[in-house]
């Protein structure tokens, strides 16, 4: 086979076109889209560590309620009189612990930290199509997270309707007793929305046009069809978010009344447009960390993905029925209830290309040769976990079954089965896996192994009774849940989990440490430290400026593992599969 | 440990309810331990173990296959079948709770505030918007085996009433009047609770749901009812 | 592969890369940008479909509220200025520099005339008493209604709409002017050529959906 063609601006001849960028340009202000993942890796793990904060604080109150939490003088005498947890500030609490994990923590790990990082690397590409548009979608998560941190410090408090904000709760201080809060949560999704599609438009153009000779749609790594996907599902979804969050705006401070019935509002009208969004948004949270399960297990099982093509068609059955299903958030809401039907018909349809997954990562893990890495131990709890919580969206699907369980606690074991149990152990995953290439040094494995197993015993004992809680009609977003008396016998489960919830959060002291640690004393990882196929295994760690010295050209898909006719059990895409011995 | 499930049923659909939910129960824990099963199977099973190797031999690889369309087809229409059963089955259930109220279901005005449920109950005439119907602030009481009709009304923001021993939940929303039936079918007194975050007193809307035998419930209304009007006078209030 | 057939793979600054769909980048990044502006269009045009038909309340008529006349010479002003767009972009592909600068010219001539025509058209509205928040008791706007008997209901709904949807777009329009203002200014320095005028191209497209929502909700707010 031939060489890889050469180019213009490999490494060497980059040098020779600009001078050595300053320390701003490289590290602060870079069009890099490498670095700027890092920024978005930095910038997120700091929100997970704060909404992972303000949840111990929620737990503190549903597991000792009325007590005094130990240190929370800090938080100051109107959200803490006496250090115990006021209603006002709970209910803050619980809307902005999601609030910060979903659009600031998860959203931009998986598509801002995970899609910069790979998709250029993974496709054979210098950098992305638009890298200074790139930069900007970073920046402007600094303002847009600089506003949503601000409601916790002004006066009023943070904004407190739910990070579902559904009027006519959210547009009236009447209402919320908020103030600036609320207003300034609404200014930070629509800045949100701004960076989101800044990320979008980039990663769409890119994986279109920047694929290196070779790269045809089908050898495209999983996790990079699922960034694709994801990207526009966040094109066409978060453009409706910032519609609707702008006249919520304006109902607040223009005294418009799109969502208030006094003049004909509709407050439905909200609860519609948020979740024709907020239903391609939950799959937005879920699609890339497939990707990135794929990738993992087929690398630790040393096999072909099983079913290349079915996962390739089931991302897109999946963000495809994702539009079709809103209304199961409205079930119970008042809504036609014909409706209720055909919304109900559209989601349990997507159970089905959804075990399609599932079935398929576990035929990848079957007759595999298992390398239980840290990774690997990630992306297979995902699969454990995560189908719990799809399981658990059936109870949910069902129209009448859901009248019971809609608003309670078996709702926020699902959220939390699928967003942490999945999202969230897909993350771990992904960057046990890309450290390595990102920093060119190994995270260190027993103490990775420790935060795997500490986190997921933890992890479970805080979530699953959560089902229990929810079939015992505990409801959601309840500041004291003793003021009911079918809840008072329940009080012993929620004090397990608030004890399991802890347990959680120290049990991320071993990552934060690793993670910190290995940046400066991590062993050298060299180039491909997983014996894995993408493109990004074949550079240095971490990659020069413009990736590749020469255009890769790629000669197959990214799951020959265990060949029989390779030598080792891995090839590289831009490596030839070896002719047939006797052909 | 009894409390940490369904509260006892008292609805006449609630049964139902259930019977639905342990139905999907079955079919999800059916599919959990076979993927949980299979999955830790495969961990122990197909966990590499350190080979002695012929110095500078490779990696001993593992079974080179790229799929299987019959698989594919199999765990597809699986839960397909499986999916579409569920929800075949469960549109019954809704149209009854949604449309199965009985004509003869007796109407119950629900009128709902930041943090309070106001209710009107019929007097003995069985129909709202007359002189004997009885208005109370977080509390209703019922007769059992009887139909009810409720009509609810916001007057602020969204809230929805909840009743776990009927499995009944209906959000009320400002600018409509959304509706729920039940019928009771046990004596006893039941708790409801908000359920839509409303504000910052969301937490603490319960209100007292009583059942009564006909009997009881015949006096109650008579002792409830409200003064009949003074001749040639406007009406009368009502007690609280 | 047929000699005819578009080719496997294509250039782009120097490196070669697969045919992906044969449009390169600037333009390809356009249209999906566009594809997200129409998702949010969709959402406040579609609120005030929802709002306005789903009402119990007869909304006041638009034809005796705003200046119809005012905004359809407004509206032709628009389409005009794309028109020259198209004839700058005509001019470049031609080589014709001063047609590509005068055509430009324009085009930020009818932009800027249309957002300064809007903003005449807002003052006026505020000051007969038309606002966000609905038409102010004692207004000159609520007065003419009353007086003539014609329906007022649904007038805060009528006032928030109108201002949220015709302020956003002419937002786009002022963004869009800021833009073609640079683009122009770089056309002055020679920047773009008969061989390579994509900016050209992909702020044209940009103009041209300005235009395209303009027309929709000149129709849907001001016909109807």
């Amino acid at each position: 086979m031939t060489a890889s063609t050469p180019t213009a601006h490999g490494p060497a001849g980059h040098a020779d076109h600009h001078a050595e960028p300053s320390f701003l340009r490289k590290y602060v202000f870079s069009t890099d889209h490498k670095v700027i993942a890092i920024q978005f890796l930095f910038y997120s793990l700091f929100f997970l560590l704060v909404g992972g904060a303000l949840a111990m604080l929620i737990r503190w109150q549903l597991g000792f309620p009325g007590q005094p939490m130990p240190g929370a003088g800090v938080l100051g005498d109107d959200a803490a009189p006496g250090g115990v947890i006021a209603p006002k500030f709970y209910i803050g609490l619980v809307t902005m612990h999601a609030t910060y994990m979903i659009f600031f923590a998860v959203m931009p790990l998986l598509v801002g930290t995970f899609a910069n990082y790979l998709i250029p690397l993974k496709i054979g590409a210098p950098d992305m199509a638009f890298p200074r548009l790139n930069m900007w979608s970073f920046w402007l998560m600094i303002p847009a997270g600089v506003l949503a941190l601000a409601g916790l410090v002004v006066e009023g408090g943070s904004a407190a309707a739910g990070w579902t904000a559904y009027a006519p709760l959210a547009n009236s201080p009447d209402y919320t007793g908020v103030t600036g809060g609320q207003v300034l949560w609404c200014l930070s999704i629509a800045v949100f929305a701004a960076s989101s599609l800044l990320g979008s438009v980039n990663y769409i153009t890119t994986i279109i046009n920047m694929r290196a000779p070779g790269m045809v749609w089908f050898r495209l790594p999983l996790s990079v069809w699922a960034l694709f996907i994801t990207a526009i599902l966040a094109i066409l979804a978060v453009p409706i978010l910032a519609g609707a969050v702008i006249m919520l705006l304006f109902d607040q401070i223009l005294h418009t009344h799109f969502y208030l019935p006094a003049v004909g509002g509709q407050p439905l009208l909200w609860q519609h447009l948020f979740w024709f969004f907020g239903h391609p948004e939950v799959y937005i949270l879920i699609l890339p960390a497939m990707g990135i399960v794929s990738e993992i297990i087929a690398n630790g099982s040393r096999k072909p993905i099983f079913g290349y093509h079915t996962m390739v068609y089931a991302i897109c059955g999946i963000a495809f029925l994702g539009w079709m299903v809103w209304g199961h958030h409205m079930f119970q809401s008042g809504m036609n209830p014909i409706l209720g039907t055909s919304f109900m018909v559209s989601t349990v349809l997507i159970a089905v290309p959804t075990a399609i997954k599932v079935f398929n990562w576990m035929g990848t893990m079957w007759r595999g040769r298992l390398w239980l890495h840290t990774p690997m131990l990630n992306a297979i709890a995902f699969v454990a976990m995560f189908v719990i919580g799809g399981l658990s969206g059936i109870f949910m699907a069902s129209t009448p079954v859901d009248m019971y369980i809609h608003d309670t606690y078996f709702i926020v074991a699902h959220i939390h089965y699928v967003l942490f149990g999945g999202s969230l152990f897909a993350i771990f995953a992904g960057i046990y896996f890309w450290f390595p290439k990102m920093f060119g040094r190994m995270m260190n494995e027993r103490l990775g192994k420790l935060h795997f197993w500490t986190t997921f015993v933890a992890y479970n004992a805080t979530f699953f009774p959560m089902h229990l809680l929810g079939i015992a009609g505990h409801m959601r977003r309840i500041y004291d849940p003793n003021a009911y008396q079918f809840l008072q016998p329940l009080q012993p489960l929620n004090t397990f989990i608030s004890v399991s919830a802890f347990a959680l959060f120290a049990a991320q002291l071993p990552f934060i440490v690793n993670f910190f640690w290995s940046l400066f004393r991590g062993r050298p990882a060299g180039m491909n430290p997983w014996r894995d196929n993408g493109l990004e295994w074949t550079v240095p760690s971490p990659p020069p400026h413009g990736n590749f010295a020469h255009t890769p050209r790629v000669l197959h898909g990214p799951y020959e593992f265990s060949h029989p006719d390779t030598v080792e059990d891995f090839l590289p895409q831009d490596q030839p599969l070896p002719a047939r011995p006797g052909a | 440990m009894r409390h940490w499930w369904f509260p006892e049923s008292a609805s006449s659909y609630a049964g139902d309810l259930d019977s639905l939910f342990y139905l999907i129960l079955y079919i999800t824990g059916a599919v959990f331990l076979v993927v949980e099963a299979g999955l830790l199977w495969f961990v122990i099973r197909y966990r590499r173990r350190p080979v002695a190797a012929a110095p500078g031999a490779a990696e001993p690889k593992a079974y080179y296959i790229e799929g299987s369309a019959a698989a594919e087809i199999i765990w597809t229409m699986i839960p397909a079948v499986l999916v579409v059963l569920v929800a075949v089955l469960s549109q019954g259930l809704w149209y009854h709770l949604k449309d199965g109220a009985p004509s003869n279901a007796t109407p119950i005005g629900v009128m709902v505030k930041q943090f309070e449920w106001q209710f009107t109950m019929a007097g003995a005439d069985g129909r709202l918007g007359t002189d004997d119907d009885i208005t109370r602030k977080d509390h209703l009481t019922v007769q059992v085996d009887q139909a009810y009709q409720l009509e609810l009304q916001s007057i602020d923001v969204i809230h929805s009433f909840f009743v776990p021993a009927f499995r009944l939940k209906q959000d009320a929303v400002p600018g409509m009047t959304t509706r729920a039936w039940f019928r009771a079918t046990r004596i006893g007194e039941y708790e409801v609770a908000c359920a839509e975050l409303c504000g910052l007193g969301h937490y603490r809307m319960p209100a007292r749901l009583v059942v009564l035998s006909a009997e009881d419930f015949t006096r109650w209304q008579a002792a409830e009812a409200p003064p009949p009007p003074p001749p040639g006078g406007g009406g009368g209030g009502s007690g609280q | 592969m047929g000699a005819d057939a578009r080719p496997q793979f294509r250039m782009t600054h120097g490196r070669q890369v697969e045919y992906g769909l044969g449009v390169y980048s600037g333009k390809l990044g356009m249209w999906v940008f566009l594809c997200s502006e129409v998702m949010f269009f969709t959402a406040l045009i579609g609120a005030y479909i929802i709002l306005r038909w789903g009402s119990s309340q007869a909304w006041p008529d638009p034809t005796k509220v705003l200046n119809i006349s005012l905004t359809a010479f407004n509206t032709f002003l628009l389409i005009c200025s794309s028109v020259s767009m198209v004839k700058a972009y005509a001019a470049v592909s031609h080589g014709d520099q001063r047609g590509l600068r005068l055509w430009l010219l324009a085009t930020v001539a009818g932009g800027a005339a249309f957002v300064g025509v809007q903003v005449y058209e807002y003052l006026h509205l505020i000051h007969a008493g038309v606002l966000p928040s609905g038409f102010r008791e004692g207004g000159e706007i609520m007065e003419a209604l009353t007086r003539a008997g014609l329906p007022t209901g649904g007038h805060e709904l009528f006032g928030a709409a109108f201002f949220t949807m015709t302020g956003f777009h002419g937002f786009h329009v002022s963004c869009g002017v800021l833009c073609m203002i640079w683009v122009t200014v770089k056309a002055f320095r020679g920047h773009y050529t008969q061989a390579h005028h994509e900016g050209i191209e992909v702020i044209g497209l940009y103009w041209h959906f300005v235009d395209l929502v303009w027309i929709i909700l000149f129709t849907i707010v001001y016909l109807f």
